[in-house]
Order: structure tokens, then C-alpha cells, then sequence
């Protein structure tokens, strides 16, 4: 048995580490009185962490323990705690969503491939996230169908299943306004996962799709009841019912127990905790399709039914807030497509003046994040970085000026893809150059 | 130079792998082989083996279902009472909209009560969504920015009824009665200048109203390639 000793007082079973670190507001780890005494002490500068350790009851309390006395000097002299039952983050690691009552953001600047660990993957609802018993999930299929049909998760699960890895992303995708801003703030809402399910193909053969259908309406079990129509040519060709992330049960934000998956498609068409699917041969109308998820383009006329999210890119490293030094410096950031794969990506380090192709990490898988480097050497002067991605369509990812060239002043707040900037200072500070919409 | 002199040298080390190299390509060899031979049993599977490595990347070509039987009789069939008790949705030619009617004074009181709090007294002020066409906006017939009104933004009548009934109100979702719904309908439809004060509707009335916003909605255009659009 191990026991650790914090100031005086003696825990036993030491089995998990989880570090407060001052600057998070948000989310706040209790803290002890231990806590408080040590950052007075040392005016607030040391990093304290909080630990969880099973008292001499056996029951799991939380402390705060100085980094000095948890961390060994010599890590090889103190064995260290004996394996668990689930595993958790390096305390010294401690990437967070950024959310909002109805979003919340993936920390893209603190990841460095292409899945996001499934804790982080970005989340939007429109009200709230509902609690479902996956033993009482169904799932009706009816409408233009020879046999209307149910299947519980255990049915789906029956069903050859297929995974394929995928980026999600939020149609409203994009923020501007100020130069103190990070890739999470500006893009945070797309994430990558591994998605397993089983292929809509294949439940609507098990139903028998009637020759007029040509649209199917799909809708959550959440207190919004979301609801979307679908063109059923998608659903055929690549729409999947899921069921895991990652490998494993899809997280409650995400859709538990099953949720549509549309690969490429806007964020809101995957609709989570789907309980009904309606086949038809006419899309139904709903709020989200006619007054949300529309953007006004030129002439007054609103643009419906944009299902497709084109070719965007970010530079994740260096980004806002990093500071960074004179030298070579790896400039690293994702790309996607929601039309296929990522052929090229470009960068700039001078503004936009001269653009080389960055390398590009595989597997490109198609609408998958992908992710770029591009060795640089930074010799002090001012400059701006900038990416473009191109997919396999030939489309090379737009500034906001052709985009509002093409969309009119008036355009709406969706399907914005715009390059992203990021301003060198002389000092090595590096800032959001914000792209005002008009 | 020492870097190329290096180079030259052969260690004992990679003679020993050499040897392993060769003798794991004639192991691999006559594996090979002996799966061929054993394949010639089944033919399917020789065919599987001869072939590219088949990788369930993309779901094209992912899942062959040509050796699946034509149904795998998974699931239950659903009942005609359970699917109509589910079948929530209302579409633009009024398909699902319930026996009821309802009319703009009726629904005023309702909103009062249950909507006002978000939307405004008016449904102009909110807090939350704007749902009225202000006063400004009514008289100059130009839109607001941003602002996605009933009454220059929705293209059919009939949403209004299924996203009342399926969403609203906000901290209590699904609670309104059918009627109280038309009521609601009527009243916003009426404070948005697009029906009168003493118009009924009903499930009949409601797909025939032709919203203001209609002609402003088409379809994606945008295509991929060159072209940004």
C-alpha cells in the first residue's frame, strides 16, 4: 500500500491526479484550505494540483497537494500508483472546452492529430442534453417504406457494422471581432472521431424504401425534438446510424445511445438521440431547414438546404495565445472537406504574398480532418501566416473578400470558411487578424 | 571520410538479418502457395485472396452485400397506433396537422402567459428570438438585419404549427393542447400582419396561407470546384 503524507496528513491508495490550474475560472476543482495556505504562501505563483485519494475509510476525497511533494525529484526512486480502472489525463495536461449555454468548443490549438478525444469533441444542442435509457431506445423507420420497422440499440448493433472516420462541423463555424483570439475560438466547433454504426443503406433495405421516396425526415428524442429532412440520395450513399465514438458507446453530447451521421454535411443534418425516421417524397419544412440553418445571399434570396461544408483550414500552431521565439518554428494546423479529400494545402508566411505547399500527414481520408506541417524559419521581422485548403473539386479554400464578392454584404452568418490569419509581432506574440464580414 | 568508411562496413549483425530476410520470404512463399492450393476448395475464398486487399474505407465499396440475404429480420414491425402516436411532424401541404382551430385573440392571451417571457410582450423584444416584424420594418417593408422574423423570414405557414408543438415553450416542451397551438399559430400569423384579427385557422385554412418570405428561398447552389459561391 502507498501513503502519501500532505502536510501532516496521511492518505492512503493514491490512484489519481487531477491539477487546478488558477488561470481556469470556469471550471472550478474544489480546493481545500491546503490549497489556499500553500498559494498564499507562495503568492499565488506555484502550480498546486488536486488529488483524489481513498481515505482510511475507503472512501474517494479530493486534496490539494503541492506539485513539490506529488511529483517525485527522481522518479525512478518512489514506485509509482498501481494501475485502474480508467485512465485519465497527465495532471499537467488540461485541455477545455470553451462553452456557452447551447456550445461548446473544441480546444483545436491543444491537439496534435487528427481525432479528438471524445471529451473534447465540440457540442451543440438547442435544448439541452437529454438523459436516454439505452434499454428503452427504439428507433421507428415508417413512412414511404414496404414494412415499417423498429429496432432497439441491441438491433442496431445486429446489423453489419461499418466505421469510418469523419469530421463533425457546425455550419456556424466561424467567429471574428478581436485579435486576442485562439483556434478554438474562431473554429472550435468541428471535431474528428471514429464513428461505428451501421450504414443507413442498410436499415432502409431491411425496411424496403418505396420507389417515390426521395427525402426522409429525421428527428431527435431531445427537448427540441430536431428535426431535419434529408435528401434519402445521401442517406443511401453514405449515412450512417452510430452507435460508438472513438471505439467506444457515443457520449451522451454526442447522440447516446445513436444518432444520423452525415459525412461532410453541417453539423445540425447528424441529428443525435434519433429516435424516428419518415420517408417521403418531399422535404417536411421544418424550422431548423427554413428559419435557422438558411443564409441570405445576394438579392434578398436565402440559400436553403446548403447541406455541404466546403474546404476550410486553420493554423493551430502558432496561434494566439502562444508567444514564439526567433528560429525554425513547425507550422502545423488541420484541413478538411465536407466534398472529399484534402488534395493541398497551402501556407503563407508572408502575408499571402507567396504561397508553398504544406506536407500533408496521412492517411487524407475523404471529409477528414487533415493534418499539415511546414518547417519555417522565423527571423524576427513582422508577417502574417495564412492557410488555404484545396480538395479534390479543385476548390482552394476562399478569403472573406471572395466570399462576400459572391454571397453580397448581406450574407448570412452560416457556411463561412473564410483563410484565417495570423499576425508574427515583433516580439513573437502572435494575434488573430480578424476578418470583419463587412 | 569516418561517415563513409561506416557505410562500407558490414556488421555481423546485418548478415544475420539477411539470412532471416531470405529465409522469411521462402516461409511467406510457401504459405502462400499452400492458401492457394487450400483455396481451390472454395472458389469464393480463392477469389477473396487473389484479389486487392478490399479495406472498409469508404462505404462504396465497403460493406459487398452481395452475399446477404435479401433480409436480415432484425427489428419489429410497427403498429399503425404506435406510428401515428409518433408521427409528430406537420408538412407544408398541412399532412399531420390534428382536427382543431384557433384564432389570433385566443392566442394572444396564451402568449401572454406561456411566451412573452422570451419572446417579448410584443414578440419583438425579446430576450430570445424576435418572432414580430417590428413596427419599422412593417411600415418600410425592409428587413431587419439579422433578424429572423415569422413575418419576412418563414416560408410556410405550417411550421409555425409543428415547431410550436413539437419545442415550444422553451422550459416546457410539448405541454401546449392542439388547440392552444392553432391559437398561437393564429395569433403570430395575425401580429406579423399576414392574416386578420378574426381569421380561423384551421387544418384546412393553415397550408393555404402564402408567408411573405416564400419566393426569397432557393436552393444551394454551391457546387465544389473552382467557382465560390
Amino acid at each position: 500500500m502507498q501513503t502519501i503524507v500532505v502536510e501532516g496528513q496521511k492518505y492512503d491508495n493514491f490512484s489519481m491526479m487531477e491539477i487546478n490550474k488558477e488561470e481556469t475560472g470556469d471550471n472550478p476543482i474544489q480546493k481545500s484550505s491546503t490549497f489556499t495556505r500553500r498559494k498564499l504562501l507562495l503568492g499565488g505563483a506555484a502550480t498546486a494540483a488536486v488529488v483524489l485519494v481513498k481515505s482510511s475509510f475507503g472512501k474517494m476525497v479530493q486534496t490539494a497537494v503541492p506539485e513539490n511533494i506529488y511529483i517525485p525529484a527522481d522518479p525512478t526512486k518512489i514506485p509509482g500508483p498501481p494501475s485502474g480502472t480508467l485512465g485519465t489525463r497527465s495532471p499537467f495536461e488540461n485541455p477545455l472546452k470553451k462553452s456557452s449555454a447551447t456550445s461548446s468548443r473544441t480546444p483545436l490549438q491543444d491537439l496534435y492529430g487528427t481525432i479528438t478525444p471524445a471529451d473534447l469533441h465540440y457540442e451543440r444542442n438547442h435544448a439541452g442534453v437529454p438523459a436516454i435509457d439505452p434499454n428503452k431506445y427504439e428507433l421507428l423507420i415508417h413512412g414511404m417504406v414496404e414494412k415499417p420497422l423498429v429496432f432497439t440499440l441491441a438491433d442496431l448493433k445486429r446489423f453489419p457494422a461499418f466505421s469510418r472516420i469523419c469530421f463533425l462541423e457546425c455550419s456556424g463555424n466561424f467567429r471574428t471581432g478581436k485579435e486576442e483570439m485562439t483556434p478554438q475560438e474562431i473554429c472550435g466547433l468541428t471535431s474528428q472521431s471514429e464513428w461505428t454504426g451501421v450504414l443507413l443503406s442498410t436499415l432502409f433495405k431491411e425496411v424496403g424504401i418505396k420507389p417515390k421516396a426521395s427525402w426522409f425526415l429525421a428527428e431527435g428524442s431531445d427537448a427540441a425534438v430536431m428535426t431535419r429532412s434529408i435528401p434519402l440520395k445521401k442517406g443511401l450513399e453514405e449515412g450512417m446510424i452510430v452507435y460508438a465514438q472513438n471505439g467506444e458507446a457515443i457520449r451522451p453530447e454526442q447522440g447516446y445511445p445513436a444518432r444520423l451521421f452525415l459525412p461532410g454535411w453541417e453539423g445540425n443534418t447528424s441529428v443525435k438521440w434519433i429516435r424516428r425516421i419518415e420517408l417521403s417524397d418531399q422535404p417536411f419544412m421544418t424550422r431548423e431547414e427554413t428559419s435557422k440553418y438558411t443564409e441570405t445571399i445576394k438579392d434578398g434570396k436565402v440559400r436553403q438546404f446548403s447541406f455541404d461544408m466546403d474546404a476550410r483550414s486553420i493554423i493551430t500552431y502558432p496561434a494566439y495565445p502562444v508567444q514564439v521565439q526567433k528560429g525554425w518554428i513547425e507550422i502545423r494546423g488541420i484541413a478538411w472537406s465536407g466534398r472529399g479529400k484534402i488534395v493541398k494545402v497551402e501556407i503563407s508566411t508572408d502575408a499571402g504574398k507567396s504561397w508553398l505547399p504544406a506536407r500533408l500527414q496521412g492517411p487524407i481520408l475523404d471529409k477528414a480532418h487533415t493534418y499539415f506541417r511546414h518547417l519555417w524559419e522565423w527571423r524576427g521581422g513582422e508577417t502574417e501566416l495564412l492557410s488555404r485548403a484545396i480538395d479534390e473539386t479543385g476548390y482552394t479554400q476562399p478569403t472573406m473578400g471572395q466570399l462576400i464578392n459572391a454571397r453580397g454584404n448581406d450574407m448570412g452568418g452560416y457556411h463561412l470558411n473564410p483563410i484565417t490569419a495570423w499576425r508574427i509581432k515583433r516580439d513573437g506574440t502572435v494575434l488573430f487578424k480578424p476578418e470583419n464580414k463587412s | 571520410m569516418t561517415g563513409d568508411t561506416k557505410y562500407l562496413e558490414v556488421h555481423w549483425w546485418q548478415v544475420n538479418i539477411k539470412k532471416l530476410k531470405s529465409k522469411l520470404v521462402i516461409t511467406v512463399a510457401v504459405l502462400f502457395i499452400l492458401f492457394n492450393v487450400v483455396g481451390c476448395i472454395g472458389q469464393n475464398e480463392k477469389a477473396k485472396l487473389s484479389s486487392s486487399i478490399n479495406t472498409d474505407t469508404e462505404p462504396g465499396n465497403a460493406l459487398d452485400q452481395t452475399d446477404w440475404p435479401e433480409k436480415l429480420k432484425i427489428g419489429r414491425i410497427a403498429s399503425p397506433a404506435e406510428i401515428a402516436a409518433k408521427d409528430i411532424d406537420v408538412r407544408p401541404d398541412g399532412t399531420g396537422l390534428p382536427p382543431g382551430s384557433g384564432t389570433a385573440i385566443d392566442g394572444k392571451a396564451i402568449y401572454l402567459v406561456k411566451c412573452a417571457s422570451c419572446h417579448g410582450q410584443t414578440g419583438i423584444e425579446g430576450p430570445e428570438n424576435q418572432l414580430v416584424l417590428s413596427p419599422k420594418a412593417q411600415a418600410t417593408g425592409k428587413k431587419q438585419k439579422d433578424s429572423k422574423v415569422i413575418g419576412n423570414y418563414w416560408p410556410y405557414a405550417t411550421t409555425l404549427y409543428d415547431y410550436i408543438n413539437r419545442a415550444m415553450p422553451f422550459n416546457a416542451p410539448g405541454s401546449l393542447t392542439s388547440v392552444e397551438v392553432y391559437n398561437l399559430t393564429a395569433y403570430l400569423l395575425y401580429a406579423n400582419k399576414i392574416i386578420k384579427e378574426g381569421q380561423l385557422i384551421t387544418a384546412k385554412s393553415l397550408p393555404l396561407i402564402e408567408m411573405p418570405a416564400k419566393n426569397k428561398f432557393v436552393a444551394d447552389d454551391r457546387r465544389g470546384g473552382a467557382e465560390i459561391r
